[in-house]
């Protein structure tokens, strides 16, 4: 049953590509199969597209977009930044970065605060899943499956939706992530070269062999050699994925929706450069999808998520540990942007959730049925049974018509 | 290290839970050279009709074809035709057939001891004669073998087209044989000294380079060619006459000295040694204890080879299963086996896991040399090569990050041996794939 689903998949991942597949062909991506015929579909010519960004190991929604109106901003995280930076550069950098007069966007995220001056961009911000305990598969099962609780649904909330209605997409990931499963219409693509270890996992498989004298000498040194292929196509490679995944979604025959996603969010030490660097390639990354959607940006809903947000305060070494509330971004042309929607629930201790986290006022599913309801025209008492089970839309605008 | 891990992971090829085997391990290890089950090997080439198709295929490489002017072949083997396509998916199948055993058989113990002779009587598919052959050798003369006696073992290898072709045989030649005397040509002496070095005795064992060259002597007559029908046969035409001495020890000209010869190899002091100190190299230890090789080959000795009762001394004694030695890497093939086996998938990708196992280190079918496959972790243990299996790991994690939990899959597998350092990691990894990726790339999971 499974290979057999699989292998309808295959078959429809054929004219899913469509003429942008046969153009990454020809260029430096080389898709995994050749490019036949399109089969036919209820994909209409022109329409609403949809890019889901999937951030895995928990985007630190504080650091993402600090809340330094908060009365008890300064106690919770100044210190920090200050170590890394002088108290002016990081006010005038904070100023540059202004959303409004409590929020701000991190230094690194250039292109998304230059969509949200345009009004392209809405941060939803002290958000989460229904999920409420902290661990990545769980909580990342749980937003992929769209669910209540995890592991109550075995296929994905854009999966059941794609279904419902006959239509495809794509996920630029080597397997189809759960988000998608139960849709013929899903299938995958990843360039057909082989990319460097991830720098994250690197990390921690260097822990692992500690206790190894042999594998870590060895280890060591290989350490070093990935560094440099790092060094030379690492945030280069998402931005590249994301180009193509807009390019596939421009083109008037190729899917309609499009599946991105980022590992290396874990940051339970030293976040500061190593978050700097995660955002800037998601910034250029958001950046370079852009690009690939072209006019198509116009149409195009890009939503940004993650499996939840990270602990308020810092821990003993420099990080932050897993935690509840966290950020969400909507972007697109025709996006109700420039502003943050958020029932603030402030930062001081007795605000916190559990006393640690970001407590979340806002159900993330509220704002994804909006976004299926748009994308694929399903009513929301259909949503709330099948495709996002007990999620209530949320009563404000996400688009501006 | 517990028994059951022990037996789970050092002697098979990982097992997906410890449960099973926790209540009397070493029963569970004994018991499957009792009733080892064997591969189907239904619909699988025989030598002749690989033979066969290889030379169809070389010859079609030689010959020059019009069509070389437009399209020039890919490789020395020549344009793709229908029997190179045949071939080529020959080989596949075999491949196919012989992992999806290793990942779903009950007895994955004595599949490991089958491994060891085919890698102990390596051939390789290193030359064109050879492409179709590697994988008949080890189903039509190591499979069926592997749990009788040796010599019986050592003859179905050695006449075999796949060695007499692999270590020249075939085409040596007594001098004073009627095709020596005919065609003027003579001896090649690489079976016979693989024989005594690689097979049998090993070397500085007290050979000589005159019993290399009575060797060499003895064997040839044993060849393949169009006239035997693809099929080891002894061709008296190209047998040297006369009597052989080796290792002073006499034998009378023709077939019947085989035998003689290879009864007396599989006797000798040197051979139960030999065989010994590499059995438990490969299964306990890089640094071999030097009591459990005495006693695993003074039972090779007292059985007079027979192989079951040899495996039942290894896997019976104390010294196996002790929980310091703990240095034994996986080979690039058994750590992909058992990372199929362990999570219950079969290969879905033959191609692509015969790329992967040769970015580690392992060309399948490719052994470098007649040695086979290295069994230390030095020789597999670059920078490169270990990153190449982290790579694999972080692959495998995301195209498999649904077949199991990992941070259960870990407890079931090795239970209390999971280290605390690889359990932390696993359980604080950023998505399913990344823990999948991380039991994989763990020491408990590279090493056995």
């Amino acid at each position: 049953m499974q290979t057999q689903l699989a292998r309808r998949a295959a078959m429809r991942l054929l004219g899913t590509l469509g003429a942008a597949g046969a153009a990454a062909a020809a260029g430096t991506f080389a898709p995994y199969r050749m490019v036949l015929a399109a089969p036919a579909s209820n994909d209409e010519p022109i329409g609403p597209r949809l890019v889901v960004v999937m951030l895995r190991g928990a985007l630190d929604g504080l650091a993402a977009v600090p809340a330094l109106g908060d009365p008890a901003w300064a106690a919770l995280r100044s210190d920090q930044d200050a170590k890394a930076q002088t108290q002016a550069q990081a006010q005038a950098q904070a100023q540059a970065r202004a959303l409004d007069s409590t929020f701000s966007m991190h230094p690194a995220l250039s292109t998304l605060h230059q969509w949200y001056t345009q009004k392209e961009l809405l941060v939803v911000h002290a958000t989460a899943s229904p999920y409420r305990e902290r661990s990545h598969f769980d909580a990342q099962q749980l937003l992929e499956s769209g669910g209540e609780r995890p592991f109550v649904q075995s296929t994905g909330w854009l999966g059941r939706a794609l279904q419902a209605t006959n239509k495809r997409a794509i996920a630029i990931t080597a397997a189809m992530p759960l988000a998608l499963r139960g849709a013929e219409g899903a299938s995958t693509w990843t360039p057909d070269r082989r990319r460097p270890v991830d720098q994250d996992l690197m990390t921690r498989v260097a822990q692992m062999y500690r206790g190894d004298a042999q594998l870590a000498a060895a280890f060591g040194e290989a350490a070093v050699q990935n560094d440099m292929a790092m060094g030379a196509k690492g945030s280069a490679g998402l931005a590249k994925l994301a180009k193509q995944a807009g390019t596939f979604l421009a083109d008037p025959k190729g899917p309609r929706v499009a599946w991105l996603e980022a590992g290396g969010w874990d940051t339970h030490a030293n976040q500061h450069a190593r978050l700097g660097r995660l955002l800037l390639g998601l910034d250029e990354s958001l950046a370079a999808l852009r690009e690939g959607l072209a006019a198509q940006w116009a149409n195009t809903t890009v939503l940004v998520m993650t499996e939840f947000g990270r602990s308020a305060r810092f821990n003993g070494s420099g990080g932050t540990d897993h935690g509840t509330g966290g950020v969400a971004f909507l972007a697109g042309g025709s996006v109700a942007g420039g502003r943050v929607l958020s029932d603030w629930p402030g930062l001081a201790s007795g605000q916190l959730y559990e006393g640690r986290d970001l407590r979340p006022t806002m159900d993330l599913r509220s704002v994804i049925a909006p976004i299926v309801q748009r994308q694929f025209g399903l009513d929301p008492s259909q949503i709330q049974s099948s495709i996002l089970p007990g999620a209530l839309a949320t009563r404000h605008a996400l688009w501006r018509s | 290290m517990q028994a059951a891990a022990i037996a789970s992971h050092r002697f098979g090829y990982s097992e997906t839970r410890l449960s099973a085997l926790q209540s009397d391990p070493r029963a569970w290890v004994l018991e499957q050279f009792r009733q080892p089950v064997a591969m189907d090997t239904k619909g699988l080439m025989d030598s002749a009709s690989a033979l066969q198709l290889t030379r169809e295929v070389l010859k079609a490489a030689l010959a020059p074809k019009p069509s070389d002017m437009v399209e020039p072949p890919k490789d020395d083997l020549g344009p793709m035709t229908p029997s190179r396509v045949t071939l080529r998916q020959t080989n596949m199948k075999a491949l196919q057939r012989r992992w999806q055993h290793a990942i779903e058989t009950p007895t994955p113990v004595a599949e490991r001891w089958v491994n060891f002779w085919a890698n102990h009587f390596c051939v390789a598919s290193t030359k064109g004669a050879m492409i179709a052959l590697v994988w008949p050798h080890e189903y039509e003369a190591i499979r069926p073998h592997a749990m009788g006696s040796f010599k019986d073992l050592l003859r179905a290898a050695i006449v075999h087209p796949a060695m007499l072709i692999y270590l020249d045989n075939a085409q040596s030649i007594g001098p004073q044989s009627r095709a020596g005397l005919l065609r003027g040509k003579g001896l090649n002496e690489n079976l016979a000294r693989e024989l005594l070095e690689l097979h049998t005795l090993g070397v500085n064992s007290g050979y000589t380079q005159q019993d290399v060259t009575q060797t060499a002597q003895l064997l040839t007559g044993w060849t393949v060619n169009a006239q035997t029908g693809g099929k080891a046969a002894f061709v008296p035409a190209l047998h040297q006459p006369g009597p052989k001495t080796i290792l002073g020890r006499h034998y009378a000209e023709g077939p019947q000295a085989l035998d003689a010869l290879l009864d007396d190899l599989s006797q000798h002091p040197a051979c139960a040694n030999f065989l010994a100190t590499k059995l438990v190299r490969h299964f306990v230890s890089d640094d071999p204890p030097v009591d459990l090789v005495e006693w695993v080959a003074g039972r090779f000795r007292d059985s007079r080879g027979d192989l079951t009762t040899v495996a039942t001394a290894l896997f019976g004694h104390d010294l196996a299963w002790s929980a310091a030695n703990r240095s034994k890497l996986k080979r690039p093939e058994e750590l992909v086996l058992s990372a199929h086996r362990m999570l219950n998938i079969p290969v879905t990708s033959i191609e692509r896991t015969v790329v992967e196992l040769k970015s580690m280190g392992q060309a399948i079918g490719q052994a470098p040399s007649p040695q086979g496959w290295p069994d230390r972790a030095e020789d597999w243990l670059s920078p490169d090569a270990l990153k190449k299996r982290v790579q694999w790991a972080d692959r495998f994690g995301e195209l498999n990050r649904h077949a199991a939990d990992a941070r259960a899959l870990a407890r079931r597998a090795w239970g209390e041996d999971l280290s605390e350092s690889s359990r932390t990691q696993i359980d604080n990894a950023d998505s399913s794939a990344q823990a999948l990726a991380l039991a994989l790339a763990s020491p408990e999971f590279q090493r056995r």
